[in-house]
């Protein structure tokens, strides 16, 4: 019988093997470079989760992550594959930099804040929607048209903010006037310097939310069924292509609503190329956190730890090297997770098996 | 018709729901025939104390089978007793973990598929292994095609399978494309494919499961043919009609094990399914007393129906395309009234799928009209058809039926998961208690092993799986009930409780539209049979008129 243990070993065990592997290779780079793995690592740490500046910066990395994680996971878990989230973070950041600015200076702020909050959602499932209607109306692959989206979306929002709104001599927009959400070290003064600000907070309530949607609604358990087995959810009258279309949509949301983080919390204006690739790291959070929103969590932790820790070695060791670990992760977790799974049900079998046998009694 | 690489069968797969034990006789009860005098022409096959499980399921132990070469030797077995395991493990494809097996005298324990290949041992598997793109010669060469220089001697190709196919009775055109072959005709080119390898001892897995009967027959005669030639044949099935056909010895497996040996000519149908049920069951496959018993019944009821006189289910006009949009069903009509079976027998992919489908809103109807009592179903998606009424037992539950890693739970509210909800946001959240107790009362109702409510339906063997479906759509207020093949792949015992739940529930009033390719099955459950060929009803006839002469020619078109 496959017992809790059984769940709970599948599910951290697997990542653990996948970083123990990392963590080995890393070494070896790092001895390559002349250095001690044990002085880089330690380097790391305390650039990382060793200071309130660090930490800061790792929360703030691990924000922006975890919604474009979140983004992949759950269309994912309906079958699709969203390569669009690099996109949909651009332009939710971007409607959230617009509403702010065309906002009154005097419109209170947690109402200018949750106005460009929908509009950075809203955005981001409109760029979601297209690939979402052409797959549910015609069959077109969601990703060659989220792919190429990107393109047009980036190629768009760089045009707009490069001839319409852009503030002399930069690539980016004019602050905003009204909205913005508080840095973390307006209220923990240690944190003083890092980016990080109340955003997170929305990303975790996002990232429940979406536990609570895919586990325990009605449309979660349809959204699902339809990623399993279509066939079966159709049959189940459920309606494929809604789901679909909806799934997308929900998808782009929640990678615009990345975009807060950088233009309400961090910066107060879009800037071109902020998203800076986050969107395509969310496939490898949404990968090592298994598609389940607490994993992604703690996997938008690893990812933004590795990426602010490249900056804290940097002295040592090329900054790249983190960028090589990242790597490294995505490519054990792809290979050591089947495997560990296929030993831990190998053991969970073996165990049941000699349990049976004790509880049959002698032949 | 390309399948993925053979990985466990169903079978295999399926955890050993009878612990032994439970419900079992000891072993020792039944004499474990072993061969001690060697036949004539020598042993082709002997396999001694074979054991190989799959983590925690053991599929073989003290697997023991002896065959004489030049004999059709059948094994039979219910669902996941470890027949198709025991001849993976013959064919090389897995390694047994203790034991011996001798092919013509010498020990070849532990061999590649390869070497077995090598040695004259070819495997027919239950689902094809074909390329659909390639013509039937190109299928049959590939991996041993005669070359000229650089490139494959197509004309050699053709003559050699040609001539092959001539020389065996295997009729088929080499250079037809194996996608435009009936499934019958695909299973002749997979034949012709071993024989090519010069395979003298042949395997076939279930191989009449998607024939008609004159199918079979032409079947049997090759399989004789091979014997008249010297040439040994082991036959997987579970239809006993087929063992006592065809058959000169019998091997009976179950959960695992050799149960017995036997001559066919000394056994009857009922003492092999005794043998692999391990206590006596009702056959619906005795055809003649159990016709007689229903045929009580359907006297009985055909007098309860006509004073009711309604119709369950009215079919007017219905025309459905198929997946390549030819029409698949033409301007088709018929009514079932309540408390009444309608069979429909015939070769499968003359449009009962199609049927099945439009009825139940699963594919889009040309033109027509479908009325479940009074209410039109036409313009209803599939939720609401299914609240109108209506049930489907699909017939092919590990693509449609079930979710195969969602819970026994889950999978017993598919379909009906709107009723499992508490109001609120985006549809509800879904009712957990609720969910489990209609998991706990349908598991006990219908006798799903094992009774775990949390476990995949993927870990459940196929007869379990069955059961599930069945308890989702049988256990649940309906008036009409569409069973595509309720009991396909499915052990005698869940077939004998599938059999009783139908005639339940006909009898309960609900009207039972029936799609099998078993025709036994037809034969005993409907009270009037329609033969479907090309899309239409060929024939229409009472139950008692029917039997398998009647209507196997209607079933390949050559009566209308």
């Amino acid at each position: 019988m496959k017992g809790p243990w059984y769940k709970l070993a599948s599910a951290f065990l697997a990542p653990l093997v996948a970083l123990a592997i990392a963590a080995v290779i890393g070494d070896l780079l790092i001895l390559s470079f002349g250095e001690a793995p044990a002085t880089v690592f330690r380097l790391l740490v305390e650039g990382t989760w060793g200071n309130p500046y660090g930490l800061g910066q790792v929360l703030y990395k691990a924000t922006t992550l975890t919604c474009t994680g979140l983004a992949f996971a759950i269309a994912g878990r309906a079958g699709l594959f969203n390569v669009g989230a690099e996109g949909q973070l651009a332009m939710g950041g971007f409607a959230a930099a617009v509403v702010g600015l065309l906002l009154p200076v005097s419109m209170p702020g947690v109402i200018a804040t949750v106005l460009c909050l929908v509009a950075a959602i809203s955005a981001g499932a409109a760029v979601g929607a297209v690939p979402g209607a052409l797959r549910a109306k015609f069959g077109a692959s969601e990703v060659i048209v989220t792919i190429m989206l990107n393109f047009v979306v980036l190629a768009l929002l760089n045009w707009l903010v490069a001839a319409k709104i852009h503030v002399a001599e930069t690539l980016h927009t004019p602050p905003i006037a009204a909205g913005g959400v508080a840095r973390i070290s307006d209220a923990f003064p240690a944190f003083h310097g890092s980016a990080a600000n109340w955003t997170l907070l929305i990303a975790i309530v996002a990232a429940l939310g979406s536990a609570w949607y895919l586990f325990r609604t009605r449309a979660g358990y349809e959204l699902r069924a339809v990623g399993l087995q279509p066939d079966a959810a159709e049959y189940g009258g459920v309606r494929v292509s809604r789901v679909l279309f909806t799934t997308m949509c929900l998808s782009g949301g929640l990678a615009g609503l990345g975009g807060m983080n950088f233009v309400l919390g961090y910066k107060g204006y879009y800037e071109e190329g902020f998203a800076g690739g986050a969107g395509f790291l969310g496939i490898a959070v949404a990968l090592v956190g298994r598609n389940h929103p607490l994993g992604i969590l703690l996997a938008a932790l690893l990812f933004a730890t590795l990426s602010q820790g490249g900056l804290a070695v940097n002295a040592l060791v090329p900054k790249q090297l983190t960028d090589i670990l990242s790597a490294v992760v995505i490519l054990a977790v792809a290979t050591a997770v089947p495997e560990v799974q296929r030993q831990l049900r190998a053991a969970a079998a073996a165990a049941a098996s000699s349990l049976a046998g004790v509880m049959r009694g002698p032949a | 018709m390309t399948y993925p690489p053979d990985e466990p069968s169903e079978e295999a797969a399926a955890p050993d729901t009878s612990p032994a034990g439970s419900r079992m006789p000891p072993l020792g009860a039944v004499a474990v025939a072993t061969a001690q005098d060697p036949p004539p022409d020598g042993w082709a096959v002997r396999m001694r104390d074979v054991a190989k499980s799959f983590g925690a399921v053991v599929a073989n132990r003290d697997a023991t089978l002896d065959v004489a070469r030049g004999e059709i030797h059948a094994l039979v077995g219910e669902n996941g007793a470890g027949k198709s395991t025991l001849m993976r493990v013959l064919s090389g494809l897995y390694a047994p973990e203790g034991g011996s097996i001798e092919v013509n005298g010498r020990d070849v324990t532990g061999w590649k598929t390869t070497d077995a290949i090598a040695a004259g041992v070819g495997m027919v598997h239950q689902h094809f292994m074909l390329v659909n793109t390639l013509t039937v010669a190109e299928n049959v060469v590939l991996g041993q095609e005669p070359l000229r220089g650089f490139t494959i001697d197509m004309a050699r190709s053709i003559a050699d399978v040609r001539a092959l196919s001539a020389r065996s009775g295997l009729k088929v055109d080499p250079t037809a494309r194996i996608a435009d072959l009936s499934v019958g005709e695909a299973q002749r080119v997979e034949i012709l494919k071993a024989l090519y390898r010069g395979a003298k001892i042949l395997i076939l897995d279930e191989p009449t499961a998607v024939l008609s009967p004159p199918e079979v027959r032409e079947l049997w005669q090759v399989l004789r043919a091979l014997r008249a030639n010297g040439g040994t044949v082991i036959l997987i099935t579970h239809k006993l009609d087929e063992v006592i056909d065809v058959s000169d010895t019998i091997t009976v497996m179950r959960a695992g094990r050799t149960v017995t040996r036997m001559a066919t000519a000394d056994t009857t149908p009922r003492d092999i399914a005794k043998a692999m049920v391990g206590r006596e069951v009702a056959l619906a496959l005795d055809a003649s007393p159990g016709i007689q018993v229903t045929g009580e019944n359907r006297a009985g009821r055909a007098h309860a129906v006509s004073k009711a006189m309604r119709t369950a289910l009215s079919v007017e006009g219905l025309t459905v395309r198929g997946d390549r949009g030819t029409i698949a069903i033409q301007n088709l009509s018929f009514t079932i009234a309540p408390g009444e079976v309608l069979g429909i027998a015939g070769v499968e992919g003359n449009g009962q799928t199609e049927l099945l489908e439009a009825i139940a809103g699963l594919r889009a109807s040309e033109s027509g009209r479908i009325v479940l009592e009074d209410t039109s179903l036409m313009g209803l998606d599939v939720r609401e058809r299914a609240d109108a009424g209506l049930s489907h037992v699909p017939e092919d539950r590990h693509r449609r039926g079930l979710v195969l890693d969602y819970t026994v739970a889950e999978n017993l509210i598919l379909g009906r998961q709107h009723h499992f909800t508490s109001r609120g946001l985006l549809g509800g959240t879904l009712d957990r208690a609720r969910i489990e107790a209609n998991a706990a009362s349908q598991i006990k109702a219908f006798d799903i092993r094992p009774p775990i409510a949390s476990l995949a339906a993927r870990a459940l063997s196929g007869g379990n799986q069955q059961k599930v479906v069945i308890a989702r759509e049988m256990g649940r207020e309906f008036r009409v009930l569409l069973a595509a093949q309720p009991t396909r792949g499915v052990d005698v015992g869940a077939i004998e409780f599938i059999h009783a739940q139908i005639r339940a529930a006909r009898d309960a009033g609900k009207g039972i539209l029936l799609v099998s390719a078993d025709l036994p099955e037809v034969l005993a459950l409907s009270d009037r049979i329609a033969v479907m060929y090309g899309g239409k009803f060929v024939t229409v006839l009472p139950a008692e008129e029917c039997d398998a002469e009647v209507l196997g020619p209607y079933m390949t078109g050559a009566a209308a």
